[in-house]
């Protein structure tokens, strides 16, 4: 082959591998890219982590309706906790403001660092449950053998549409020492 | 002539002047484009038995309800290492094999235009594909996550072992690889063509090939990101997928299938780029609208970056997000459906004749519409909460790629073998091969479309007694399917070592050379050819486009 046409494929070749490391790249960018899109209002991105803390403002208590709540509780993979819910479910009237006690323990010797996620079904509710307080909120320390009773406020919007009778409510906690202490 | 005494002298570490280097480091060292060819395509071989040796362990386990041979991490191991290695291992490496050795004789160029890299792009598969196998080997067994690497599951302990690094790694030599030869391959059809063939002049393959090249070098480098994810992930407390870090499984998912809608599509467009240079040779008349056809080629792979989360209707996505990726799927099919109407009207009056590898192109054609249309049904958002995760995508896939990819792959052997090395195959175990392949590939995949539909999920050891029956008639036909392959690996030896003895003529098909440049060449092709570019290209094949 020709000087001329080696000098054109390694300059087209070089080209291309800055494509793909361009795409490599564009990989990592979809994480950043996924936040945002989800964060998008027109998306209705229903997820239940999208679900911050609320203020209690005080709605009008709707007595002819009833939702069920059921509460499920769950543990990661193999962390070394106990974890239940003071209540398997619960019926409430929208607008009216609830607690349930969730009951956490630390089963090891050593200090931990836990983190519950919290998910809910259907999704869409998410739009209607409202969070007082709840130790879903951030990261969770226990003290070896330490056991916590931890509140979960909440009150779900009179605007629920009629449909929705039983909401479910996820709870799973994620050991997270390794990854606080390494960070 | 001048030209060639130049290149001679200025690259004489290129182009070995007298044929191939004696001996076994022939194979090794080799930077010829027919070489590496043969390199690519007997390891595709290979692992294609390899890959079906799994396939057969996981048919022979599902052959009735209960658990019979193996347990379940390890059937889950082999439904995943059958996936990576027929993907990666076989269909792919068995394309670029296709690609090295028609490329440069269909478009009139010397070689690939960078052979050393083209060397090294083989043996990176190797090396990638050897790390994977040796997954098999280690304590917890190879990945069984599935091949889609999905987190959490992927992550946890009981499914990885010590495998997952392994894994990552291979599928970053993988990729590698992969992208070394997308880069030779676009630098070789834009700069190396004869100067007489202009880009609407190329055969369909060529065409295929160059549109399916700007696809992996778009995707697999964002397949090695989300890998690399998963591995510091796991072992670096970064947290992509991870929840509780802040993370999201759902993530991987989309980056994920970012790059696997288009991988399909990577392993059918040179399919359909095959079948339409063999289709017309047995119609014998052009092919019809070439340039529909190049235009159909174009918008499916745009469309297959844009249409990913499919694959995930039951993710929990937004409405709005359901539907557009619904529409979007569909929509795909209007260009299949262009392609499908072309490979029709091409063989519509045409004298045709039913050689083997024309048999095979029909079965194509055919079976792979099949696959196509259940492909709309899982299209239907609503509609494919049903079918998601059951034996009913197995049986949706599995129709794109075996009578699809594989019998294209076999034709095309067919079709080539008796031009690369000068001895005519055996007809009548060709047909025979053909006959046993379309017949129990149908008995193999057809029932599990019923399955699916009556709930039976994938990736499951054991099932439920009621679908027991289907099950054993898919097995029996995946057992006559493994076997007959076995004559095919007969052919191939067979054709090698001399063949039916008959001396085939330099354009092995009637008229051949009417339609592609390769078949001006004499047979066997000397190792060395198109030292000089052709004066002329065949224009047959775009005749209907003008
Ligand atoms: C008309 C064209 C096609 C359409 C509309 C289509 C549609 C789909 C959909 C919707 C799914 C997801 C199903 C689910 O998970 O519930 C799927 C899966 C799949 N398709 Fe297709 N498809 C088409 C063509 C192809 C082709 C040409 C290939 C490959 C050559 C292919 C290979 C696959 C594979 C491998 C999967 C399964 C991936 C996995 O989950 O492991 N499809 N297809
Ligand atoms: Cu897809």
């Amino acid at each position: 082959m020709s000087e001329d046409v080696s000098k054109k494929n390694v300059k087209l070749a070089r080209i291309l591998l800055l494509v793909a490391l361009g795409m490599f790249g564009f990989g990592y960018a979809l994480v950043p890219l996924y936040d945002v899109l989800c964060e998008w209002k027109w998306l209705e991105r229903d997820r239940p982590d999208a679900i911050k803390k609320a203020p209690e403002i005080g709605y009008t208590v709707d007595l002819n309706r009833e939702v069920t709540v059921e509460f499920m509780t769950t543990l990661n993979e193999s962390t070394p906790m106990v974890f239940r819910t003071e209540k398997k479910q619960l019926k409430v009237h929208p607008g009216e403001y609830y607690t349930v006690n969730f009951y956490a323990e630390n089963k090891t010797d050593k200090a931990m660092v836990a983190r519950a996620i919290a998910s809910f079904s259907p999704a869409v509710i998410s739009r209607y449950f409202e969070k007082i307080e709840c130790f879903c909120f951030s990261e969770q320390t226990f003290k070896a053998k330490e056991a916590k009773t931890m509140p979960m406020r909440f009150v779900i919007n009179p605007e629920i549409p009629e449909e929705y009778k039983t909401i479910t409510l996820s709870y799973t906690f994620f050991d997270n020492t390794e990854k606080s202490v390494k960070n | 002539m001048s030209a060639v005494v130049v290149e001679h002298d200025h690259h004489a570490d290129d182009h070995h002047d007298h044929g191939p280097a004696k001996g076994l480091l022939r194979w090794i060292i080799t930077t010829n484009h027919k070489d590496i060819g043969t390199l690519y395509l007997l390891f595709a071989l290979a692992m294609f038995f390899v890959g079906g040796s799994m396939a057969m362990v996981i048919r022979a386990e599902l052959f009735e309800p209960g658990l019979q041979f193996v347990d379940p991490a390890f059937f889950n191991s082999m439904t995943t290492m059958h996936a990576l290695v027929m993907v990666f291992g076989a269909v792919m490496p068995a394309f670029v094999g296709l690609a090295n050795w028609q490329i440069p004789l269909m478009i009139g160029a010397a070689d690939m235009a960078l052979p050393r890299m083209n060397n090294m792009s083989f043996w990176m598969l190797v090396a990638g594909v050897l790390l994977l196998a040796s997954t098999l080997f280690m304590e917890g067994g190879a990945p069984n996550g599935g091949w889609t690497l999905y987190p959490p599951l992927v992550l946890q302990p009981i499914t990885v072992g010590k495998a997952l690094p392994f894994a990552v790694f291979s599928v970053h030599l993988l990729g590698i690889s992969s992208i070394m030869g997308a880069i030779n391959i676009i630098a070789t059809i834009f700069n190396m063509r004869a100067p007489a063939m202009k880009l609407m002049d190329m055969p369909l393959f060529v065409w295929t090939w160059l549109i399916t090249a700007f696809l992996l070098i778009a995707v697999m480098p964002v397949f090695a990101g989300a890998v690399t994810m998963l591995l510091t992930d796991k072992f670096f407390h970064t947290s992509f997928f991870n929840a509780a870090g802040g993370g999201d499984p759902v993530l991987y998912e989309h980056i994920f299938w970012f790059f696997g809608h288009p991988e399909v599509y990577i392993m059918i467009l040179p399919t359909f780029g095959v079948a339409s240079t063999i289709i017309p040779v047995f119609a014998r008349k052009p092919l019809f609208g070439y340039a529909s056809m190049v235009w159909a080629t174009a918008s499916i792979a745009f469309l297959s970056f844009i249409v990913w989360a499919h694959h995930m209707f039951t993710v929990g996505m937004p409405i709005a997000g359901e539907l557009y990726f619904m529409y979007a799927t569909m929509l795909i099919a209007v260009p299949t459906g262009v392609k499908v109407f072309n490979w029709t009207a091409t063989m519509w009056k045409g004298a045709m004749t039913f050689e083997t590898p024309m048999l095979f192109s029909i079965a194509f054609v055919v079976l792979f519409t099949m696959g196509g249309f259940t492909g709309l049904m899982m299209a239907i958002a609503p509609a494919d909460f049903q079918y998601h995760d059951t034996y009913f995508i197995v049986a949706h896939f599995h129709y794109t790629l075996v009578p699809a990819s594989v019998f294209i792959l076999m034709a095309a052997g067919y079709f080539w073998l008796p031009k690369w090395t000068g001895h005519m195959y055996n007809e009548k175990i060709g047909q025979l091969h053909f006959w046993l392949s379309t017949i129990s590939v149908n008995i193999l995949f057809f029932p599990q479309h019923f399955l699916g539909l009556a709930g039976m999920p994938r990736r499951i050891p054991d099932y439920a007694v009621q679908f027991a029956d289907w099950n054993m008639i898919s097995s029996i036909g995946g057992f006559i399917f493994g076997a007959s392959q076995l004559l095919f690996l007969y052919i191939v030896i067979d054709t090698i070592k001399g063949g039916t003895g008959e001396k085939v003529s330099d354009e092995v098909w009637e008229e051949a050379s009417k339609h592609s440049l390769e078949w001006t060449l004499p047979s066997p092709v000397p190792y060395h050819t198109w030292t000089t570019p052709p004066a002329i290209v065949p224009t047959e094949h775009v005749l209907d486009s003008h």
